[in-house]
């Protein structure tokens, strides 16, 4: 069981953006209070516009203008809570090595270890002196997925990191995201549209509303995680949610394939 | 991989036939000025020949080479604190708003101030110095770097920096691998008309105050009417910086892009 020490706790009342002169500005966030324990995978679900992105900023400690207070429990050194950041882009250097992308986030001493363990980890040994332009983009993202666990985060923030992939590419690298958070526990706060997407990776589905965003509803996923892999178990609870926050049926519009 | 080669062999073909026409060029333009010298036929216009001669002459029995290296070193010094500091006023510049809106002005006065002034000015303050000899070239061509590299600082792209702040990089690992990067290009368009025209300046700076270089054996031979040695003197120093772009310049230019497609 996942310890009761939240890892993350994030009271936002409101965050605001400036937008062109005269006009009012818009309203992100408010009232939005989360809390996500040590070792705990949370999906933020919401549809597009909602704020997700900025939340996973505000905790990032990107952006600080805002009212609230975000809290990061410290590591068990004393010393502040790591934060790994995969992006929608994967955000590599187009001009370092792939080698280079991961070591410049490690302190040099390790670097050279710990990249070659990490490239191993997510299937892509051979990658180390290619440059980010010659990858494709699902070895893009293994690559930001690699140099986010590669610092060992306390908290890892994933904004849609698996958006505009084809079905084969997206279901390995959720396998492969699965597979590095059991060897390398952590605690990941994963934003998603897709309900499937988040019903198959996290222990808790956290939906917001659209703008100004906040939490509507708070889901713990009980299906056990080897089990997942039925369409039918996740289609069938993905209704459930979807009968329960009408709220969401524009978000879950974005996903169902036509037919 | 045989497509590869080919594509290799087409490109090196390019570059060969490419240094053929360069090459085609110049002779062409040696042709020209060797043909007219000899149709004048005045000590005004020396032929090309004789000037070679002069320009061999001077090197190897002369103090031309002695010459031409104070003058390398003053273009040296000069080029790289302009362009050290330049840079350093164009990313701030282009970084904050209101220093950009405060100091803009100041750019545009030192942009249109005529070098000669400069200089001048350099030389009654500060004496005739090697100090203030360097410092009036770098004055020149710090405002020309701040306007190229200020325009870079403002296309920075904010994802990185981002990227860089939430794995907390450090200000010197985000400079030198994020930003300076990114600046590249325009480091490279401010260094090529830098070096063209701190070299010019240099010449002149020397011809006002200093007692050795190729400017002030350029002044001496003006004075002599020796147009011989004038040119000897100011081709010997053109075919230096054009082997500084070949040898130094363009292989980092190319080292700095092979991340490229």
């Amino acid at each position: 069981m996942a310890p009761v020490t939240p890892a993350l706790s994030a009271k936002i009342r409101e965050k605001r953006y400036a937008r062109a002169r005269g006009t009012k500005p818009h309203l992100a966030l408010e009232g939005l209070s989360l809390a996500v324990a040590a070792g705990e995978f949370v999906a933020l679900v919401g549809p597009s516009g909602c704020g997700k992105t900025t939340l996973l900023n505000i905790v990032a400690g990107l952006d600080q203008d805002f009212a609230g207070e975000v809290q990061l429990a410290p590591r068990p050194d004393g010393h502040p809570a790591r934060v790994g950041y995969v992006f929608q882009e994967p955000r590599l250097l187009p001009w370092r090595t792939v080698y280079e992308n991961i070591a410049l986030v490690l302190p040099p001493h390790r670097a050279d270890a710990t990249v070659k363990d990490m490239l191993r980890a997510v299937g892509l040994p051979n990658a180390r002196d290619l440059y980010p332009p010659q990858l494709s983009v699902g070895m893009s993202r293994r690559v930001a997925i690699a140099r986010a666990f590669a610092i060992q985060p306390d908290l890892l923030l994933m904004d849609e990191p698996f958006v505009s992939l084809d079905h084969d590419t997206v279901e390995q690298l959720r396998e492969l995201l699965l597979k590095l958070w059991h060897a390398r526990p952590t605690t990941v706060l994963f934003v998603t549209h897709d309900i499937r997407e988040a019903l198959v990776l996290a222990d808790r589905l956290v939906l917001l509303s659209g703008a100004p965003g906040h939490v509507v509803a708070d889901v713990p996923v009980s299906l056990a995680r080897d089990l997942r892999h039925s369409g039918a178990e996740i289609e069938r609870l993905r209704d459930e949610i979807l009968r329960r926050h009408r709220e969401l049926i524009g978000a879950a519009a974005a996903t169902t394939p036509v037919e | 991989m045989s497509l590869a080669t080919a594509a290799q062999r087409a490109s090196s073909w390019v570059v060969a036939s490419s240094l053929m026409q360069r090459i085609g060029s110049v002779v062409l333009f040696i042709l020209v000025w060797q043909v007219a010298a000899d149709a004048i036929h005045s000590r005004l216009l020396p032929s090309a020949s004789a000037v070679f001669v002069v320009l061999i002459e001077e090197s190897l029995h002369g103090p031309l080479l002695f010459h031409l290296g104070i003058t390398l070193a003053r273009v040296a010094a000069a080029f790289v604190v302009a362009m050290i500091i330049g840079t350093a006023i164009g990313i701030v510049m282009g970084r904050s708003q209101t220093l950009d809106a405060l100091f803009d002005s100041w750019l545009v006065l030192l942009l249109n101030l005529p070098a000669l002034v400069i200089i001048v000015l350099a030389y009654v303050w500060f004496g005739l110095t090697e100090a203030a000899a360097i410092g009036a070239v770098a004055v020149n061509k710090i405002p020309n770097t701040a306007v190229t590299l200020r325009e870079g600082a403002r296309t920075l792209d904010r994802n990185y920096s981002d990227m860089a702040a939430s794995f907390h990089l450090g200000r010197w690992r985000t400079l030198r691998h994020v930003i300076m990067p990114q600046l590249y290009p325009y480091v490279f368009a401010a260094a090529r008309s830098g070096l063209a025209l701190v070299w010019k300046i240099v010449l002149i700076v020397e011809l006002l105050g200093r007692s050795n270089g190729v400017g002030f054996e350029i002044q001496l031979y003006f004075q002599q009417f020796d147009v011989t040695r004038i040119l000897a003197y100011s081709i010997a120093f053109m075919v230096v910086i054009q082997v500084i772009e070949w040898a130094i310049f363009q292989p980092l230019e190319r080292r700095a892009g092979r991340w490229r497609p």
